[in-house]
């Protein structure tokens, strides 16, 4: 259907064996160039990365005062005073563990109920019998592009509107933000399943219903197991983005006491300008559970950003 | 549920009773769709309506204003300022993205640790841009003992253009000229040179003041001594002709003075070329051998007094284009600040993996037939990259260069976390005017909703061009 069908990859492994007699025959150009050009841009990548590091395990008092690459001829520097400086607040508010547990908090609910509102939908759309079901998808596919900007004002109308209404306000609250990611994951996440699962014969369907089983046991019984690399894209995809956001939570957590990472580091990077140290630490651990997701689903996340390329 | 599992089997033969038979078999199908519709509908698409609507009323809603808004919005320059922003991020950062994950994923293909390479390359995109923008700005801070960047040009800035022992501290506007004191004046273009003629055989005293103690201890200054003639050649000494004892005493040497050592000389002749060169030792002493004859002055060269580099403030809102004589709107229209770069720069480091894994996987299905034919014929790597690679990727590389495009246009956390408060405002774009303009001091919907419709309107074509190619 689209050029960036999630499983592209996949068809692709048998070209393989016929790239590597044509790399082969390439080799005469310059094998070494290449190898030290790629070799300098894998170092401009990893130079950041490395240099928040060192420069969270430096101590204060070195810091402005001598550059992180000192570290190298003295690794005696190291210490892991920063982290026992952010860590001992522990789980108190405006500490970076309650940020980790927020973030957590936001990020969670919203992957599981992106995946499995997007799930039904997508089932709903492919194996449903209803007319309109391309023109609602084609409309979710436009939906895509929109910027969330768009919509940020008249939600938090809206949000206040639910609290005078029926006394539940999600402004201000992790609710609230949830709300919003899922919305803005959903047409992505329905496009991605839907994509997905037109690729599952109707036969097994049609097999489920002759054994007496409803559209829901058939949904969950063989279409979920079936989908599950697509749910572990979408998830992974998913929950990157929200882990990630900062836009969104500035705008609906207002001024609530729990804030996810992304505002943690914000905030100290605004009150303690040049607080680099500290700030750093912060930001370790707050790339380190994406950086574990990625690692450990590094398939499912770039088959995720495959298909989500219109996002 | 069970009922609708029993009836599931008539699916097939769907030839039931008209309405209630529609309903009964699609009710379910229907229920799970609801969700995702009712989801998108209250917090997409109606919020979506209300901001075009409160794009036509005044900030607090409550009175329709025409298009007073759109009139502010283009006649507002820091608005400006944001379109200018947005239009310089999206003419050069989807471009430099696709190129570069265009050249890296060709150039995997030929290295044996590509799966290493691809790892280090697609990390940043899990980062969250908060962590990156923090990560970036010390990168390019301005102390080079933070900034890599700074220290880097600190570095090949004192290869090329050695800083002096002696440098002016031009905060308070010194110059080489204010330095001399005993037999010296100001040379040209920021020389010190000898008042007093000398030939060969002769000697010269110099005499410097104003240089500072922690200097002279830095170099290990010693006390001077008053030089020896020497034959056929000319000796001398520049000494800090200052003693905290005899502050009188401006013509002789005082034990508590210090000779000036590393100091760089240039014997001069008459018609004022430089014939020879030395460098002073720790007592200031210095000579010249075998110097013709002549009459000549001794110059102190202008490199002495070099300040050290003094780094490139990449975060902040110089413009990179000339401004001159520009009003404050053509101003925000044209100038373009140098943190734009560094922001840019930082950017493409986030998603030039993103890039790369979708052209990789564009390159993984090319067919290889076509590349072998061109090879066959002759042509040569950039032939092939150029006529047969990148035609056959172009699907790809539009699909790259449009998610770019739309990425950039909404761009927000990497300003708001990289760039100092004094650059915030010159660096501002479309999304941050937004999140500014209508949260910071309590909701404004009037003015932010139009730039919000705006930037809704830019994605359109977009979305258009995006269901086409879905439609197939």
């Amino acid at each position: 259907m689209s050029k960036v069908d999630p499983l592209e990859d996949e068809k692709a492994a048998p070209l393989k064996e016929r790239r590597v007699a044509v790399v082969a025959r390439r080799l005469h150009i310059s094998t070494l160039t290449v190898n030290i050009a790629l070799g300098l841009v894998a170092i401009f990548w990893l130079v950041p990365t490395i240099s928040l590091l060192i420069i969270s395990l430096r101590p204060e008092s070195l810091f402005g005062t001598s550059g992180w690459w000192t570290v190298f001829t003295a690794p005696s520097q190291l210490t892991f005073g920063n982290y026992t400086t952010v860590f001992s607040q522990g789980f108190a508010t405006g500490g970076v563990l309650n940020s980790l547990i927020t973030s957590l908090e936001i990020t969670i609910p919203a992957t599981i109920l992106v995946a499995l509102i997007s799930s039904l939908a997508a089932y709903s759309l492919v194996f449903g019998f209803w007319r309109g079901r391309d023109m609602i998808f084609l409309v979710i596919v436009g939906l895509m592009v929109v910027p969330l900007q768009v919509a940020l004002i008249p939600v938090v109308q809206f949000y206040r509107e639910l609290g005078n209404l029926f006394g539940l306000n999600p402004y201000g609250t992790i609710p609230g933000v949830i709300i919003f990611h899922v919305a803005f994951g959903l047409p992505f996440g329905i496009f991605l399943m839907r994509n997905f699962l037109t690729g599952i014969p109707r036969d097994l369907l049609e097999a489920g219903r002759i054994e007496g089983a409803g559209e829901w046991k058939i949904f969950y019984r063989i279409v979920l197991p079936l989908a599950l690399p697509a749910i572990a894209s979408l998830a992974i995809f998913q929950f990157i983005w929200v882990w990630n956001d900062l836009l969104v939570a500035l705008v609906f957590l207002g001024g609530n006491v729990h804030t996810p990472l992304t505002i943690y580091l914000y905030d100290q990077t605004r009150s303690l300008a040049a607080n680099y140290w500290i700030v750093s630490t912060g930001a370790v651990v707050s790339i380190f559970v994406p950086l574990i997701v990625f690692f450990s689903f590094q398939r499912y996340f770039v088959r995720g950003v495959l298909a989500g390329a219109v996002k | 549920m069970t009922s609708i599992g029993a009836e599931g089997s008539t699916v097939t033969a769907p030839k039931v009773s008209r309405r209630r038979g529609w309903w009964r078999k699609n009710w379910i199908s229907l229920a799970f769709i609801a969700p995702g519709i009712i989801w998108l509908l209250a917090i997409v698409v109606y919020p979506t309506i209300a901001t075009i609507r409160f794009s036509f009323f005044n900030e607090a809603a409550t009175k329709f204003v025409g298009l007073h808004n759109y009139a502010s919005v283009f006649s507002t320059d820091s608005i400006l300022t944001a379109f200018k922003n947005n239009i310089v991020w999206v003419l050069i950062f989807p471009f430099f993205v696709t190129f570069i994950g265009l050249m890296v994923a060709v150039l995997t293909e030929r290295i044996r640790w590509a799966t290493a390479f691809k790892a280090v390359i697609v990390m940043p995109i899990v980062f969250s841009t908060t962590a990156s923008a923090l990560v970036w700005r010390t990168v390019f801070d301005l102390n080079p003992h933070v900034g890599v960047v700074n220290a880097i040009e600190q570095t090949l800035s004192d290869w090329f253009r050695t800083p002096g022992a002696y440098p002016l501290n031009s905060s308070i506007g010194q110059t080489a000229a204010s330095l001399a004191s005993f037999n010296a004046q100001g040379g040209p273009n920021g020389t010190v040179i000898s008042k007093s003629v000398v030939h060969p055989g002769g000697t010269v005293m110099i005499g410097m003041t104003r240089i500072s103690a922690a200097t002279l201890q830095t170099l290990g200054a010693t006390t001077p001594v008053s030089p020896h003639k020497m034959s056929g050649g000319i000796s001398g000494l520049v000494w800090n002709d200052f003693s905290p004892l005899q502050i009188t005493n401006t013509t002789t040497i005082v034990s508590d003075e210090h000779g000036l050592p590393n100091l760089r000389l240039s014997l001069v002749s008459s018609k004022g070329l430089s014939v020879a060169s030395t460098v002073t030792n720790s007592s200031g002493d210095f000579s010249f051998s075998h110097v013709a004859r002549g009459s000549y002055h001794v110059e102190i060269q202008s490199s002495n007094f070099q300040n050290a580099f003094e780094g490139t403030f990449w975060l902040g809102s110089q413009s990179i284009t000339p401004t001159n004589g520009l009003n404050q709107t053509a101003q925000s229209l044209l100038s373009v600040p140098l943190i734009d770069l560094a922001m840019i720069i930082s950017y493409i480091w986030i998603w030039a993996g993103f890039a790369m894994v979708l052209i990789g996987a564009g390159l993984a299905s090319l067919n290889r037939e076509v590349l072998e034919a061109a090879e066959i014929d002759g042509a040569t790597e950039w032939q092939k990259l150029r006529r047969v690679t990148i035609p056959m990727l172009a699907p790809v590389l539009t699909v790259v260069f449009v998610t770019m495009v739309i990425n950039v246009l909404k761009v927000f956390d990497i300003i708001l976390n990289m760039a100092p408060g004094s650059s915030q405002g010159p660096a501002t774009t479309l999304a941050l005017t937004i999140y500014n303009d209508g949260f910071t001091g309590g909701i404004h919907s009037g003015v932010a909703s139009a730039v919000a419709v705006i930037l809704f309107l830019l994605v359109v074509p977009i979305m258009y061009w995006n269901l086409k190619k879905i439609k197939g």
